[in-house]
């Protein structure tokens, strides 16, 4: 197994710059990426994601910074693919060529065994269809080639742009399995997404950028925790005269559907002394967790207009933040 | 089924810096690339086929109007037979060899293979040689498998005109010439696509030059034309497929082809220099 010599290497971007045409895309860029843990990439679209990975693998070279696995440049690695596992854009593959071909072309370069090839092909459920070509395959089938080209050399690090791109339901919830189980050996996993509650569910640690800048390096809870939209759930008989206290405490009010109110600005702490001195009722006082979609919505709108100077300041934060991943 | 993912691979350290890439696994990967398409299989068995049809066809109709031919003409054919047999589909297969060398590589940029190709090996050179090696050989054969056909089935139909046979003098050298042009000329193609990078622009490309701008050289009045014309790559390449120095021919079979393969290196030297600098 290899996930037992040692702690697997830490990804680490050191002041990573990169313009192309005059615009700087990466933008003085700083982080690393432990083992053992999932690490989730967010940022809106354009933030440079893709672009950071790539500066990461060796595909763009960066202007100035670098990036470097376990210290070394994934450039010097001599078999990078039985270090690092990249799944980059699913259209990697020439559509005449057959699944298997694709993997054994690969597997040459690196000296890894033919037999390999089976079992990634076996484990990301394409054997089957191994001898078909690639340009039959639906975007799910490519991922999952993708993928099983990542996974070829057995690596200790991988980094997954967007894996879940194009899977079904089945195919979401094998993929955050097994990344949560290849982190629980030690792994090294960097894995972008444009779906908030797959993130959620997925990644325990985050890395956030917004135009090519760090937001915010941290867990997924103090990401959530950080986010000034936490409410609370209130839910009393009395609730219209609850309503106007808690306005004029300054709090703010919606009601949900049930009747229930959800209170911003103010805290359960002070709900409950208001309904206490009013003498009102409460059944239910609990505070709300914001959703890591508006902890992120919050963050990244944040920084875009507060610290924005660069060429681009105009682009509208919300429209850049919707789904749908620009290459 | 997870548990199939930890096979032990424990060379994968960062501590094998510094290690030898595998040098016949790079070679052996290039020829998984180019046996898997078949696309590429298909023009290869095409290039023999058609080299040696185009050679009974042309080979034939030329004697059938033996008698018609000009004087000087006949005379060409007197003294070099086997340029007249290898020529015919000689034509031909240059052009395939042009257009799949471009393909070979542009290809995978076309289809984004680039990026898993360039993954598995980041110094990007050992790529891009192991490439033009392998294509070389296989051009070879496959032209080598050519011009013999060619010359077997042409040699025939001459022979009431013009007996010629392997053992003549310059016939063999013209033969493997054949096989050695080609493989220079697929590095070439192969040094062209990995600067242009895009399949169409690559093709038209190359074939431009052969079929147009090379032969348009002859135009340039005097000397100057003679030699630009002579110090092409393509032009100076060619004269390893004939059996007998011609008289106008300002260099040498084995000169030519010298020529050709510095342009060639010239060119691969900018092609490496281009693929490592470029984002991929």
């Amino acid at each position: 197994m290899s996930a037992t010599n040692g702690p697997a290497p830490v990804i680490e971007v050191r002041d990573l710059c990169k313009t192309y045409d005059d615009k700087l895309v990466i933008d003085h860029l700083s982080f690393a990426v432990q083992p053992g843990v999932v690490t989730g990439f967010l940022g809106p679209n354009g933030a440079g994601k893709s672009t950071t990975m790539r500066l990461i693998v060796g595909l763009d070279r960066p202007t100035s910074g670098e990036a470097v696995i376990g210290g070394v440049p994934y450039v010097d690695l001599v078999r990078p693919l039985t270090v690092v596992g990249a799944l980059l854009d699913a259209g990697a593959t020439h559509p005449g060529r057959s699944a298997y071909d694709h993997l054994l072309y690969l597997s040459q370069t690196q000296g890894i065994p033919r037999t390999r090839v089976d079992e990634v092909l076996e484990l990301v459920g394409l054997r089957e269809v191994a001898r078909e070509r690639a340009g039959s395959f639906s975007l799910g089938m490519g991922q999952r080639l993708g993928l099983a080209g990542a996974l070829l050399g057995d690596p200790r690090v991988l980094i997954l742009d967007e894996p879940v791109n194009g899977l079904d339901p089945d195919g979401i919830m094998w993929i955050r399995k097994l990344v949560i189980y290849l982190a629980g050996e030690g792994r090294t996993i960097l894995i972008s997404s444009h779906l908030m509650s797959e993130m959620a569910a997925t990644a325990s640690d985050l890395i956030v950028i917004g135009r090519g800048r760090l937001i915010a390096a941290c867990t997924t809870d103090e990401f959530i925790e950080r986010s000034s939209k936490r409410s609370v759930l209130v839910v009393s008989p009395d609730a219209t005269a609850l309503t106007e206290l808690i306005t004029g405490a300054g709090g703010q009010v919606d009601v949900d559907a049930d009747g229930a109110l959800i209170v911003h600005l103010i805290d359960a702490a002070h709900i409950g002394a208001l309904a206490s001195h009013a003498g009102l009722e409460l059944h239910e006082l609990t505070p709300q967790l914001a959703s890591l979609e508006d902890a992120f919505m919050e963050q990244t709108h944040a920084s875009t207009e507060f610290g924005g100077n660069s060429a681009d300041g105009a682009r509208d934060p919300v429209a850049a933040a919707s789904p749908g991943e620009q290459p | 089924m997870t548990a199939t993912v930890d096979t032990a691979n424990d060379r994968a350290q960062p501590a094998d810096v510094g290690a030898r890439l595998d040098t016949t696994g790079l070679l052996r990967s290039e020829w998984t690339k180019i046996r898997s398409l078949r696309s590429s299989v298909t023009a290869l068995v095409l290039l023999v086929v058609v080299t040696i049809g185009f050679t009974a066809l042309f080979v034939g109709l030329t004697v059938s109007q033996w008698d018609q031919l000009d004087p000087t003409q006949e005379l060409t054919y007197q003294l070099d037979p086997t340029r007249l047999i290898l020529g015919a589909g000689f034509q031909l297969s240059q052009l395939a060899v042009c257009v799949l060398g471009v393909l070979v590589i542009a290809n995978e940029y076309s289809s984004g293979t680039i990026r898993s190709s360039l993954l598995a090996v980041p110094r990007r050179t050992p790529m891009l040689i192991a490439k033009a090696v392998v294509f070389a050989v296989v051009v070879f054969v496959v032209s080598e498998v050519a011009a013999f056909g060619a010359f077997f089935v042409g040699a025939p139909i001459l022979h009431s005109k013009v007996p010629v046979g392997i053992g003549d003098p310059g016939v063999l050298g013209a033969i493997l010439g054949a096989g050695l042009y080609g493989a220079v000329l697929g590095v070439f193609s192969i040094a062209v696509g990995a600067i242009v990078r895009h399949t169409a622009g690559g093709i038209a490309g190359i074939i431009a030059f052969v079929l147009v701008l090379a032969p348009l050289t002859q135009l340039i009045p005097g000397s100057v034309g003679e030699y630009v014309f002579a110090y092409l790559p393509t032009s100076a390449g060619q004269l390893m497929v004939n059996a007998r120095q011609g008289p106008d021919d300002l260099l040498t079979p084995w000169q030519g082809f010298g020529v050709m393969c510095l342009w060639t290196t010239a060119l691969m030297l900018l092609a490496n220099f281009m693929l490592r600098r470029r984002d991929a």
